[in-house]
């Protein structure tokens, strides 16, 4: 059996009198890949923000590898090396060329060598196939170029959990395929990793486990098979619903 | 007698030169100076506000209340109700020295303010981006929200400088030395306007070259724009 190294107890999140997170419990094994699919507005993206803590919760608890992320604020920047989050809007440096957005924190966080950061970037972009694009500005690159190197950005930390919030959202169709091709990549290395996604042939792919999140709770639990092919609640068949198309064919 | 004649009458008596140096020392001086104090308040208002790195709701209220009394007083009057100040900290409340504690007093909660909407500008996503990496709020301010505010803080400081320019003129009422003396005392208070043109002049040329210089600077540093 592996080893649980994310365990949430009780989670409760609200925005003022709004909540958005209702008595969520969630664990994750150590090179799982855990999918989280909803309707928008469920709370996907403030479960991830609030696992890094980006936002403060209210009640319950995060804990890695037993420890509680929003326990100690002095803590917070030692446990969040350890979780690697990627945005859907990529949130690279704009004033930063690609090779100082990938070295910033192994050098002023991890207090890393310059040279040897530098080294392990290039392999990193190599493996995303973007080994030419060290010195250029985001602003030169494609959306799923960007994507790729907000990917190798949080890999050079080495972090044990990866966080994935809709990364393909923003981009055009062709390019969804690129980044999601890194995601496949990373999850036969064994990796861990939590994807937010509406992409459900590629959720359907990369997940060991599905979570059917709506209006705050979780709704179905279940492995990537059974949920697409036999959702046992209502309301998850009436989502999946929602991607799906009947034909229509005009007679005459 | 024709305009260049003043000119070259004032140019061989040195007087142009000396004004033009003393203009310029003043305003680069005082605007340095400034920033040593405005650009640490300007950060400190920005993270302590209340979405900021580092919320501290009352410091931030203090802070704030004293950027907005200082700039609610007109540069002259500030200038008569600092004298004593000046005094005390350069020991004198005549002459350049007195001149640029005034600019300072008057243009650090400027800059303050200005250097508190350049960082406002720069996107909540990149500050979470950091965050999620670990960095602690000192690097992102560092690293993150000072070097991605960067044009904007460069365009900031050529208003600035300007601004600071056209005060320095205005402490020539007081005994500051400068084109602005030079225009007031000898062209206008002796009714010699010819004098004050040739003043305006070079006034006219220094800013045109602070702001030439500072839109080169600027459009260098923005990465989000081909160059």
């Amino acid at each position: 059996m592996a080893a649980e190294l994310l365990k949430i107890e009780h989670l409760q999140k609200s925005y003022d009198s709004h909540v958005v997170l209702k008595n969520l419990s969630l664990f994750v094994d150590e090179g799982e890949v855990l999918v989280v699919v909803g309707p928008s507005g469920c709370g996907k993206s403030t479960l991830l923000r609030c696992i890094n803590a980006l936002e403060p919760v209210q009640g319950g608890r995060i804990l890695l590898r037993g420890r509680d992320i929003h326990e100690n604020e002095k803590n917070l920047p030692k446990l969040r090396q350890q979780i690697g989050m990627v945005f859907q809007s990529y949130e690279l440096f704009p004033h930063k060329n690609i090779m100082d957005n990938i070295i910033l924190a192994p050098i002023i966080v991890q207090k890393r060598k310059r040279e040897e950061a530098r080294q392990e970037a290039m392999e990193l972009l190599a493996r995303v196939g973007l080994e030419n694009r060290a010195n250029d500005f985001p602003r030169q690159l494609s959306g799923g170029q960007k994507q790729r190197v907000a990917i190798v950005r949080s890999l050079i930390m080495h972090p044990e959990l990866l966080l994935f919030d809709e990364v393909t959202a923003a981009l055009d169709p062709e390019m969804v395929r690129e980044v999601l091709d890194v995601l496949l990549d990373l999850a036969r290395q064994g990796r861990t990793m939590i994807i937010v996604t509406h992409e459900m042939q590629f959720a359907r792919a990369v997940a060991d486990r599905v979570v059917f999140l709506d209006k705050g709770k979780i709704v179905e639990e279940s492995a990537p098979e059974a949920f697409f092919s036999r959702p046992q609640t209502e309301r998850a068949r009436r989502f999946l619903d929602t991607f799906s198309f009947e034909t229509v064919r005009k007679s005459g | 007698m024709h305009f260049s004649d003043i000119f070259l009458k004032l140019w061989h008596a040195g007087l142009i030169q000396k004004g033009i140096w003393e203009t310029v020392y003043m305003t680069v001086l005082s605007t340095v100076i400034a920033y040593l104090f405005g650009l640490p308040l300007g950060v400190i208002l920005h993270v302590t506000d209340r979405n900021g790195l580092r919320p501290l709701p009352w410091l931030n209220r203090l802070l704030g209340f004293a950027v907005n009394f200082f700039r609610s007083i007109p540069f002259i009057v500030l200038m008569v109700s600092m004298l004593p100040v000046a005094k005390f900290i350069v020991g004198s409340s005549l002459g350049n020295s007195a001149m640029i504690v005034m600019l300072v007093i008057a243009a650090a909660p400027y800059i303050a303010r200005m250097v508190e909407s350049s960082l406002q500008e720069v996107d909540t996503g990149v500050i979470e981006a950091a965050q999620a990496m670990g960095c602690n709020n000192f690097q992102i301010v560092c690293k993150v929200l000072l070097a991605e505010a960067k044009p904007s803080l460069i365009t900031g400081s050529v208003i600035a400088m300007v601004t600071v320019l056209g005060y320095s003129a205005m402490a020539a009422t007081i005994g500051g030395t400068g084109l602005g003396q030079i225009a007031i005392v000898y062209g206008h208070q002796r009714s010699k306007p010819d004098v004050t043109w040739v003043c305006v002049l070079f006034l006219v040329v220094i800013v045109q070259i602070i702001q030439a210089v500072g839109s080169v600077v600027v459009r260098r540093s923005d990465k989000r724009v081909r160059q």
